[in-house]
């Protein structure tokens, strides 16, 4: 820490911080935990998908206090979190309803409280003005997700036609537990898929045999741990160099360490092979590993460009293509999931980072085209793209710099390690049938990329 | 053997030259590295193992239960067992040996066979004279009494003691012990920097393909064995002064071992234990055999293992075409070459009570992954080192395929042993 970022975090530095403000930066709820406050549902029609999807995620719920025109109706003490069912919004002047509920919960949500919408989706034949509502209500959740304080978030969820409570109660629990504590402004779809009715589960993948790329350390160790809380049997790879963290990590969990690197030509192969000697196949294939070697383009050569883009990207094709292949031993079971990691600087582009941006762009791009084609197999394909988040790599930008970046999101600070890996437990989740060819971003609405 | 004990893994730590990158490392640091990251590759954590068996060379008086301490501070479960042996240089093999007669017998179904040492750590005592000193004043019952023995210390007394790298009953290093070999048994000077090279270039040619992967996990940010030097070559070897055999001597530092620091294990079981817990067998441990020569009656010091191979083969009805693979330890270039003389030679081999010569070895069957002049050979480490090295080597060219490892001992000691893939 350097004599400025000393100064920063002591005790007249913070006065003086605040003062200029740069408050401190709220405290966000994590883990298993749901709001503190009541959950109030808020239909805006008959629909009663979301009370029977709340029913297997196991709350109660409150009545919500719309604002009739009264002068600023609110809610007496602070409620959890607000869940609005606009899934029978499809008009503009429907809308209204939405602004009525939104602005007393805006004011009443307790601190790192939750806001969700969950509405139909466009594009699917309602015509153009439910495209036009579908769209707007985008715009609703990411202005609300701004607005909101004390690390409280906004999503919405765009449930398909069809989708059943079974097929929603993994992603309502996400959202609403700390689990999504960094995820905030987002939204992304679920679709029908017949998954079984079964109440949120706390341990949703024990016994599944999870793999995970660079798990040594930051992010990956990190994915390794949390998976491996839900009950996952994990298989943490990293390259030889790598090990001894590694170890330490597969250790602490009890899985098992795979030194291999993710470039050569067999590694999908073998982590295969490690599979199949446990007589299993694989539930999750998580393709964390990944490099950056950063200049700006002008500086950039063959070399810096190839090896991010291997690393970062070729390589999880490669051992895609193997595991995917039903005669591999050892490989993706079927109604399995693929786990790419792409990036905000990927979405949004970043000075300096062309090789990375084209290899995070290029995950995205990766998970939605190989999710419909994954499908009959009830294989789901989908990426989190994380932001700014605290690990040993990001702790290495200037002090300033690094301030900056930190706070460069509606949640006014850095994500752990440990909220991608939440977000990739959700994803990986069996009850999560329903999600997929999804980028949900892990960035706290980060300027960029959001 | 009644229990078939197959080799299922193992784990060292890259080695590296003593004061070097694991200077600050104590033995019970190393093994508990090597214990930890073979857990983990095999996905023991918190798992209860039959037993553990380790040892270190150099060993520090407060080290007397060194390998159970070890697996206290490992991720193995705290109910796992553990002693402590000691065998010289051949301490590795030994527990190996241990382990695998037991499961064996029916007495373990799993055990890891481990072995560290550091020439970094090594102990320094102090004089007997003061030793004895210290001992009576700690007994003494008065003031008067405490300084009485106290006022016997002499200055002499006080100069450290360094851990004796002599033989003790003739007074000469092992180097020395070897340079006596070299020249009874003709071994040139380009014989040794060729296998000195030769062990440098299969070593980083393993290390490229990716061999060690599995075998072994970094330690202090070192990644791969540090004294191992891909761009050797003969010519080069052949500029290094003489270290042992006066002037005229050919053994010099790049074909005899350094003083090395590193740990080593590897895990044994029945074939049932392995299949419960997802481990694939790569060999078998088929036998082996110790024994020992008359060094102070001037015999070779480091030739001991030729007799245990020739009666192990005898025993098992094997001869040397009949192995696939040799692992003969490189304690110097000329213990190789000087115990392949031996193998082929008639009159030495009968007067070791054997029908005949051994056999003489295809060198292409040799260390084909290196072995310890490019390694290292962190005494008691170097056992557990070979023994999963070789029962990969193995498993890769299919079942059937034998081994036998060699390892030479002070005190004029081997342990030789033979494993067949599975």
């Amino acid at each position: 820490m350097g004599a400025l970022e000393k100064a920063f975090y002591s005790p007249v530095g913070r006065k003086v911080a605040a003062k200029a403000g740069l408050a401190e930066p709220p405290r966000l709820r994590r883990g298993r935990e749901f709001p503190r406050g009541p959950i109030v549902l808020a239909p805006l029609g008959p629909s009663t998908l979301v009370e029977e999807t709340l029913a297997l995620v196991g709350r109660a719920f409150d009545a919500p206090v719309v604002d009739a025109g009264e002068d600023a109706p609110g809610y007496g003490d602070r409620i959890g979190a607000l869940i609005v069912d606009a899934t029978d919004v499809a008009a503009v002047a429907e809308l209204e309803g939405l602004r009525a509920v939104l602005r007393p919960a805006v004011r009443g949500v307790e601190r790192a409280g939750r806001i969700v919408v969950m509405a139909r989706p466009g594009g699917v034949g309602g015509g153009w003005e439910a495209d036009a509502v579908a769209r707007a209500l985008d715009g609703i959740n990411r202005t609300v997700a701004k607005e909101l304080r004390g690390g409280a978030t906004s999503t919405l969820i765009y449930a398909h036609e069809g989708v059943t409570p079974a097929d929603l109660v993994s992603t309502l629990g996400f959202v609403l537990q700390g689990r999504s504590a960094f995820v905030d402004g987002q939204a992304w779809h679920v679709r029908p898929a017949a998954t079984p009715e079964a109440p949120l589960a706390e341990r949703p993948l024990e016994g599944k045999v999870c793999v995970v790329t660079g798990a040594a350390r930051g992010i990956g160790a990190a994915i390794a741990r949390t998976l491996a809380r839900d009950g996952a049997v994990i298989v943490a790879v990293d390259i030889p160099m790598a090990g001894e963290g590694l170890a330490a990590v597969a250790n602490e969990i009890g899985g098992t360490a795979l030194q291999l690197d993710i470039t050569a030509d067999d590694a999908g192969a073998r982590i295969a092979a490690h599979v199949a000697a446990r007589g299993e196949r694989i539930h999750a294939m998580v393709h964390n590993a990944g490099i950056t070697r950063d200049k700006m383009l002008v500086n950039t050569d063959a070399g810096r460009w190839g090896s991010v883009v291997d690393v970062n990207l070729a390589a999880q094709m490669r051992i895609n293509a193997v595991l995917l292949d039903p005669a591999t031993e050892g490989g993706l079971a079927d109604d399995g999931r693929i786990i790419g990691v792409a990036s905000t600087s990927g979405l949004a582009g970043n000075k300096g980072q062309t090789n990375y941006a084209a290899s995070k762009a290029g995950v995205a791009g990766l998970v939605i085209a190989m999710a419909p084609d994954l499908a009959e197999r009830g294989i789901t394909v989908n990426a989190v793209a994380p932001g700014f988040i605290e690990t040993d790599m990001t702790a290495k930008i200037p002090f300033v710099q690094r301030e900056v970046f930190r706070r460069s999101n509606s949640l006014s600070q850095g994500g752990s390690p440990v909220d991608v890996a939440e977000t990739i437990g959700y994803l990986v989740d069996p009850a999560s049938q329903g999600v997929t060819g999804q980028v949900v971003r892990v960035c706290g609405q980060n300027l960029v990329g959001a | 053997m009644h229990h078939k004990v197959v080799v299922v893994g193992g784990n060292r730590i890259p080695f590296a030259k003593a004061g070097g990158p694991y200077a600050q490392a104590s033995n019970h640091d190393m093994l508990t590295a090597a214990l930890d990251g073979l857990v983990a590759r095999t996905g023991l954590s918190g798992s209860r193992v039959g037993e553990v068996a380790g040892g270190a060379v150099l060993k520090h008086p407060n080290d007397f239960n060194l390998t159970r301490e070890a697996v206290l501070s490992s991720a193995l479960s705290p109910l796992t067992p553990a002693c402590d042996l000691q065998q010289a240089c051949a301490t590795g093999l030994e527990t190996t040996m241990y382990i695998a007669n037991k499961i064996a017998l029916g007495q373990l179904d799993s055990g890891i066979a481990a072995g560290v040492d550091s020439a970094s750590d090594a102990p320094i005592t102090v004089s007997d004279p003061l030793r004895r000193i210290l001992l009576e004043a700690s007994r003494a019952r008065s003031a008067k009494q405490r300084i009485a023995a106290f006022a016997k210390i002499r200055p002499s007394h006080l100069a450290p003691l360094a851990p004796r790298v002599a033989e003790p009953r003739t007074g000469l290093s092992m180097g020395e012990h070897q340079a006596l070999t070299t020249t009874r048994w003709g071994i040139t000077r380009e014989a040794q920097d060729e296998l000195a090279a030769a062990s440098h270039h299969r070593l980083a040619e393993a290390w490229d393909r990716g061999f060690f992967d599995d075998l072994v996990t970094p330690y202090l940010r070192v990644a791969k064995d540090a004294l191992l030097r891909p761009d050797t070559s003969v010519e080069r070897l052949a500029a290094l002064k003489p270290a042992f055999g006066g002037p005229d001597g050919t053994m010099t530092a790049g074909n005899s071992t350094a003083l090395s620091d590193g740990a080593a294990a590897t895990l044994l079981a029945t074939e049932e234990w392995a299949a419960e817990h997802h481990l694939t067998p790569w060999a078998r441990i088929v036998d082996a055999e110790v024994a020992a020569v008359d060094h102070p009656a001037g015999e070779d010091l480091l030739l001991a293992p030729v007799g245990a191979t020739g009666r192990l083969l005898a025993r098992q009805g094997l001869t040397v075409d009949d192995i696939d693979l040799f692992e003969i330890h490189e304690a110097f270039a000329s213990t190789v070459l000087a115990t392949l003389e031996a193998w082929q030679d008639e009159d030495y081999c009968r007067d070791l009570g054997l029908d005949g010569a051994i056999g003489t070895l295809d060198r292409a069957r040799l260390n084909v992954a290196g072995s310890s002049l490019a390694v290292g050979h962190p005494f008691a480490a170097t056992g557990a080192r070979i023994v999963p090295t070789l029962a990969k080597l193995l498993h890769e060219r299919g079942p059937g395929s034998r081994g036998l490892i060699s390892v030479c001992a002070a005190g004029g000691q081997g342990v030789v042993a033979i494993l067949e893939a599975v």
